[in-house]
């Protein structure tokens, strides 16, 4: 094919670089500099996707970010598939392969289209509600064709090949948008020396400069511009970012920038280089330099391929030195599109006429275009395009002053190409995202920012001001007011005066009156992605929708991956009209982040794979990966969770687990479990605060078990605290506990007792800690220490002692998790695996058998030791656990925990409490979850009397073993509970004491 | 995403750094047995949703661990200042009621 | 070891805490919570990395805590170590000793690896008043970065402001790195200590050499290397 449509001179393309791609499956050639979108308006492609309800045919009507029809599915292979691609923002490269997304199967005939009306019918506004919502199960079907048809794209169905960031950036001012008052922006806050950052969404900074046709002190703008670039690079203190749109406006000036690195270089980024970068900014001060999109005209098949916006028509041309067409026909309610008209001539082609909607409009633009020999018709209107896949044709009639009418008879100019300008809607998408509500101007004839407590200035356009002198001179004075605002002495850099035409007032239109009524017009398509119409809006609001949000969640007006950019301020002022406010009555909808659709690659950055969360090792990690360990996460901890040996199932390898430590010695590495230090003379008075039970006479030497509860009364951790000297306790505490323990300790010590002399520091990763358990313990451990008197009554249960292990120092306290005889033997860890190994050694001849997670639960649950997390969950407090053992409620001062239990609802008789379960069938392991009721056969909702919290196979007791909690359970030893599960089947269970094995404690005391 | 100011640190930090505790100020009863049912489960569980000035208890979890108080506003999300323990706020609801 | 006792005392320097010499002697072999990557520091040098990075293992880390507006606390870590209790957000340091500030009333105090006991002994019989040294030497330890792309290795990594102008030399910032949390000193221009526990180490070590892949990355101590100098080809290409 041919660049039928291509200038042979001017833009700002490299000619010397052509570039080939493809697009549905055909080959093209562009050149480097263009968009995708210039680079098909080129060749001439006036169809690039097909219309969501109406599967009309659409064609590309703007340049930039407000474009809502050229949305394309980029990818040459499968990893690199992306969705949502706006063609006007991706550049070319040599070998980019786009798929329209819209439009399924088929551009020109496809199945959609023979559908056209009938869909078109059953998707009336409202149809999410009204078709969908019932019955619920067809929306499955439903969906699956609608969002094919809908141009929604897909996503990669293989792993992304590429890599992503993130840069955190602080800056004393973040300017956004490059345009020339952002630029000037940047002159006077860069020459402050102040950290500035200036982001531009294009590959090329200079906005508006860059479309040609200014001069800026008698100069082409794109010489200062060059001299702007120049020095801006220059600056140490100065980060430019062009292909960098700034999507998100959050709380206290944090800004994300959304960074494509090599979108512009092919379909893959060079290795090692990220793709995209997420740039997290936080910013003294903002400018907000994001300038204006033009507004379209709503008319009758507005829709139709060769439709666009005057400025995308100029841009287009002077930028990629493409035409998109033949025979112009420009409609204007304001002075500054006559431009489009000009841009048009000067490239060689005919302008059919100038429809100006202002009755008599005479000043410099006309008598400009008069000169040109250019037909302007004013007071009059474009009602309505003809054509199919293309425009041919443009009824125009008289307008009445007001707007509100079309008169007179039509006449049909023949055209290919419709560009309209409403004017101009300032960007202020960006103010909106910290909840500033924008506010309507009627000089402006648009919504400018409104009132925002974000350090934030808006410049240019953004705020109203549309004239390029007026864009360079606030620019330079916002830019050094933010400068000087974030503590920098700056002066307004000086900036170039252009020479423009004065322009005359604007007309505020936005709907193009047709002869017949809206409803019976032609479609005038507000939001061509989500194909609304004028009359749908309309049909909104007199359905009862008066808020401008419930008419858009209602009509799916700006719901489309554009966010209504192009169409949301048309549709909010058909709706002001048609309930009959103003548009500052009815006010906008908000905008909210992000700006322009961000790929999950960008939002992850580098938190992915391997490096998804941080996997948390003990010092021994290596050695259980070397002995074939099956890991559990617990927490961000890997801990061994069963250690299967060739040929072995999970259950083979617990139960052989269970039986060894029993029968001879098994070893555990108890390292996650949390472990804080806690000195000072008020130590043990703030243990008795924190802790359920006693501690004041716990003496030098000794091991206690603890309970910690919430105000509430309710357990949320436990664990042993030894007395290591009269003013120094080590405490452990679960292992996923640990971190939220210490700040709850910190919390009372900091906000209530500040008095209490202590002090608390976490030792969790500075112990390796291996408990070795059963009956053999003693004499493995005998074996490898010579100044540790293990003597039965010297080193008695609930002791602990310092010596040496295998060479190490170590403390050695005797507590027990299992029942067995146990000792928790800890080291600084950089002996750990040392320590560890030796055991081995020794330990070969007792059979010392490494147990993990799930035999150390088995073991625990065997002896009716509770798990706090797991047999407790927020709502459980000592007493339903049958622990009063662990509560002492006479000590001085009121404990936490202790006002908690005692209210109404905590001394209930009939509270779940937790009991020990026998399947009357030993052979059957209840699922942990299960709930239990009195009677299997009443009907549903069953009432629920409790649920399972712990439940195995115990290999020591020949059967399966559960704990769980049931209403009043303390009471009903001996009854039968049933457990109906979800495959249908009841477990009946014999309700008994938590401890089913040696409940006297024998074996620990050996 | 929060910039806060640590009155310990003495400079902002990063809301990633910070846990928010709830309502500040809340003083645990001094003889919780004296309460009653109805006094302790006001301490417990209820508490105020105000829109505009609110007092609350963060924490500079990954920094140095200090507990303070933050006057937010709960509309427009603005610190309005940051206090130690132990310190009274310069803003209280009486004045922003005299403010408005 | 010989003289340790079969019963847990009090240290004689501080009643009511117990004081322990945690270190065997040198026929134990010690694993730093890096040690399964050492293998890794070959001191090959790509000619182009502009990062460094590599582990000082098992170096003596006390923390000590107490109140800085008190003499006897203050005094006596002045007498112990010879260096002064920083500011808030500062650092000290003095030959192979550094203290750092971590909280209003807590500093990390770090020294040579078979210097804990002693240490903390000393410390012990100078200080006076509510304090506490913790040893936590085992559990921690130091990754060195350097490199003229150092500053965003860290911009990737931690949220807060590593600009010269914020983060100068010396000072010391506890903060949030990749999805955990570490202590950055800034030792020179291109030159950061990282203190990073010993659980985590793993993941910060991966996480950083990711993020300093695109600058080319060298394992290993050679700060030279990073500054490019050309006789470091032909180092790499004997080894
Ligand atoms: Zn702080």
């Amino acid at each position: 094919m041919t660049q039928s449509n291509r200038l042979p001179r001017g833009g700002r393309i490299d000619r010397s670089r052509p570039l080939t791609f493809k697009f549905n499956g055909q080959t093209y050639q562009g050149f480097a500099g263009d968009s995708l979108a210039s680079a098909l308006l080129a060749n001439g492609v006036d169809v690039i996707g097909r219309s969501f309800k109406y599967s009309r045919p659409r064609g590309i009507i703007a340049a930039g970010a407000e474009e809502p029809n050229a949305v394309f599915q980029l990818g040459a292979t499968e990893a690199t598939q992306t969705p949502n691609v706006r063609a006007t923002q991706q550049e070319l490269f040599d070998g980019l392969v786009s798929q329209p997304t819209s439009g399924w199967p088929n551009l020109n005939f496809d199945f959609m289209g023979l559908m056209g009306t009938i869909l078109g019918r059953m998707l009336p506004p409202g149809f999410y509600y009204k078709t969908f919502m019932f019955p619920q199960a067809a929306w499955d079907t439903y969906e699956k064709y609608i969002r094919k048809a809908a141009g929604l794209g897909r996503s990669p169905r293989e792993p992304d090949v590429d890599i992503y960031d993130h840069l955190n950036q602080h800056t004393d001012v973040l300017i956004v948008g490059a345009g020339p008052a952002g630029l000037a922006a940047a002159l006077s806050a860069a020459r402050s020396g102040a950290r500035v950052i200036l982001a531009d969404e294009q590959a090329e900074m200079g906005g508006s400069l860059l479309d040609g046709g200014y001069t800026l002190d008698g100069q082409p703008a794109a010489e200062w511009l060059k001299a702007t670039l120049d020095e801006l690079a220059r600056y140490d203190n100065v980060l430019l970012l062009p292909r960098s749109t700034v999507n998100g406006y959050h709380d206290h000036n944090f800004l994300t920038i959304h960074e494509r690195r090599t979108d512009h270089i092919g379909d893959r980024a060079p290795a090692n280089h990220s793709r995209q970068r997420l740039h997290r900014v936080r910013a003294k001060w903002v400018v907000l330099a994001t300038g204006a999109h033009e507004r379209p005209l709503v008319y009758g098949n507005n829709d139709l391929p060769g439709c666009m916006l005057a400025s995308a028509v100029s841009t287009y041309i002077n930028r990629y030195a493409v035409v998109p067409g033949n025979r112009l026909v420009l409609m204007t309610t304001n002075d500054n599109a006559y431009r489009t008209a000009f841009d048009w001539q000067d490239a060689g082609r005919e302008v059919v006429a100038i429809v100006d909607t202002r009755q008599g409009a005479a000043g410099a633009w006309q008598e400009e275009a008069r000169r040109r020999g250019i037909k302007v018709l004013t007071g009059h209107a474009v009602i309505e395009a003809r054509g199919r896949k293309r425009v041919q044709g443009a009824v125009v009639s008289g307008l009445s002053p007001d707007g509100s009418q079309a008169l007179g008879s039509d006449q049909v100019l023949v055209c290919d190409t419709l560009a309209t300008s409403g004017g101009w809607s300032p960007a202020v998408h960006l103010s909106c995202h910290t909840g500033s509500r924008p506010i309507w101007d009627d000089e402006v004839i648009g919504f400018v920012p409104g009132k925002t407590v974000q350090k934030q200035l808006a410049a240019g356009a953004v705020a109203g001001r549309f004239g390029l002198n007026e864009c360079l001179e606030e620019g330079a004075s916002l830019g050094a007011l933010a400068a000087t605002n974030a503590g920098f002495t700056a002066e307004p850099a000086a900036v170039p005066t252009a020479e423009c035409r004065p322009e005359t007032r604007p007309m505020a239109l936005f709907c193009v009156p047709h002869h017949k009524r809206n409803s019976r017009a032609p479609k005038q398509f507000v939001d061509f992605q989500t194909d609304v119409t004028a009359a749908a809006i309309e049909l909104a609001t007199r359905e009862g929708f008066e808020s401008i949000e419930h008419v858009k969640r209602y009509t799916a007006m700006g719901f489309g991956t554009d966010q209504g950019k192009l169409g949301n301020i048309n549709g909010m002022a058909i709706a002001a009209k048609s309930l009959n406010q103003t548009i500052s009555e009815t006010g906008t909808t908000i905008f909210r982040p992000n700006y322009t659709p961000v790929t999950f690659g960008a939002i992850a950055g580098r938190h992915c794979n391997d490096l998804f969360d941080p996997m948390r090792y003990t010092a021994m990690h290596e050695w259980h990966v070397k002995h074939g360990a099956k890991f559990e996460d617990v927490g961000q901890w890997k801990r061994p969770w069963y250690y299967p040996k060739p040929g072995e199932t999970m259950q083979q390898a617990l139960n052989r687990e269970c039986l060894a430590t029993r029968d001879s010695v098994g070893i555990l590495d108890a390292s996650t479990l949390g472990k804080i230090d806690i000195q000072g003379k008020d130590a043990r008075e703030f243990l008795g605060r924190v802790y359920t039970n006693a501690w004041a006479k716990l003496p030098v030497g000794k091991c206690r078990y603890g309970l910690m509860c919430r105000e509430d009364g309710m357990v949320f951790d436990d664990g042993v605290t030894s007395c290591l000297g009269e003013n120094h306790f080590l405490m452990t505490t679960t292992t996923g506990g640990a971190a939220g323990v210490l700040e709850w300790l910190e919390l009372y010590h900091q906000t209530e007792w500040p008095e209490l002399e202590v002090y608390m520091n976490t030792v969790t990763d500075h112990w390796a800690t291996m408990t070795i358990a059963g009956p053999n313990a003693r004499k493995l451990l005998s074996e490898l220490t010579d100044d540790i008197d293990l003597d039965r009554d010297t080193f008695k249960f609930m002791d602990w002692r310092q010596g040496t292990v295998a060479g190490v120092p170590a403390r050695v306290f005797r507590i027990s998790f299992t029942g067995e005889l146990s000792y928790e033997i800890n080291v600084q860890a950089h002996y750990g695996l040392h320590v560890w190994e030796k055991l081995f050694e020794h330990g070969a001849k007792y059979d010392l058998t490494p147990y993990g997670t799930e035999t150390m639960h088995i073991l625990r649950a065997e002896k009716g030791f509770i798990i706090a997390g797991q047999d407790t969950d927020g709502s459980v407090h000592p007493y339903d656990l049958g622990m009063s053992w662990a509560v002492k409620e006479d000590k001085p001062f009121s404990f936490i925990g202790k006002r908690g239990m005692k209210r109404e609802d905590c001394v209930r008789t009939d509270r779940k409490q937790l009991v020990g379960l026998k399947t009357l069938d030993p052979g059957i392991v209840l699922p942990e979850g299960a709930q239990a009721v009195d009677d299997p056969n009443q009907p549903k909702p069953m009432k629920m009397l409790g649920h399972i919290t712990s439940s195995y196979y115990s290999a020591n007791l020949e059967r399966s073993i559960a704990m769980g909690l049931i209403r009043n359970g303390h009471n009903r030893e001996g009854d039968i509970v049933y457990y109906p599960l979800e495959n249908g089947r009841v477990v009946e269970a014999e309700i008994c004491g938590t401890i089913f094995l040696d409940p006297k404690g024998e074996r620990q005391n050996v | 995403m929060f910039y806060i100011y640590c009155p310990y640190c003495g400079e902002h930090r990063e809301e990633e750094e910070f846990h928010a505790k709830g309502q500040a100020h809340l003083a645990r009863p001094k003889d919780p047995d004296a309460c009653s049912d109805e006094e302790w489960g006001n301490f417990l569980y209820f508490r105020p949703n105000p829109r505009g000035l609110y007092h609350e208890l963060w924490v500079h979890a990954i920094g140095c661990r200090k507990f303070f108080n933050i006057a937010r506003d709960t509309q427009t999300y603005e610190i309005l200042e940051t206090y130690r323990i132990g310190e009274s706020p310069k803003l209280s609801q009486s004045t922003d009621q005299q403010q408005s | 070891m010989s003289d340790v006792t079969n019963t847990a005392v009090d240290s004689t320097a501080t009643p009511g805490v117990a004081l322990m010499d945690q270190q065997p002697d040198d026929s134990v072999p010690a694993r730093s919570p890096l040690h399964h990557v050492a293998q890794a520091q070959t001191g090959e040098v790509s000619a182009n990395a502009r990062v460094s990075i590599w582990e000082e293992p098992l170096k003596t880390h006390l923390i000590l805590r107490g109140d800085a507006a008190a003499a006897g606390f203050r005094e006596g870590v002045q007498a112990a170590t010879g260096l002064d209790l920083p500011e808030p957000l500062q650092s000290q340091s003095k030959g192979d000793w550094s203290l750092s500030w971590i909280t209003p009333d807590e500093w990390l105090l770090v020294g040579p690896g078979d210097q804990a006991f002693t240490m903390e002994s000393r410390l012990r019989e100078q200080l006076e008043g509510h304090y506490a040294v913790v040893n936590v030497g085992g559990g921690q330890s130091i990754v060195r970065l350097s490199g003229t792309e150092a500053r965003s290795v860290l911009m990737k990594s931690c949220p807060y402001d590593v600009h010269d102008r914020h983060f100068p030399v010396g000072k010391v910032v506890t903060t949030v790195l990749g999805k955990t949390q570490a202590t950055l000193r800034r030792l020179g221009d291109n030159d950061w200590e990282i203190v990073v526990r010993r659980s985590f180490a793993d993941y910060i070590w991966r996480w950083l050499l990711d993020a300093a892949s695109e600058h080319g990355v060298h394992t290993g101590p050679l700060l030279s290397a990073v500054k490019g100098q050309a006789s470091h080809k032909t180092d790499t290409s004997t080894v």
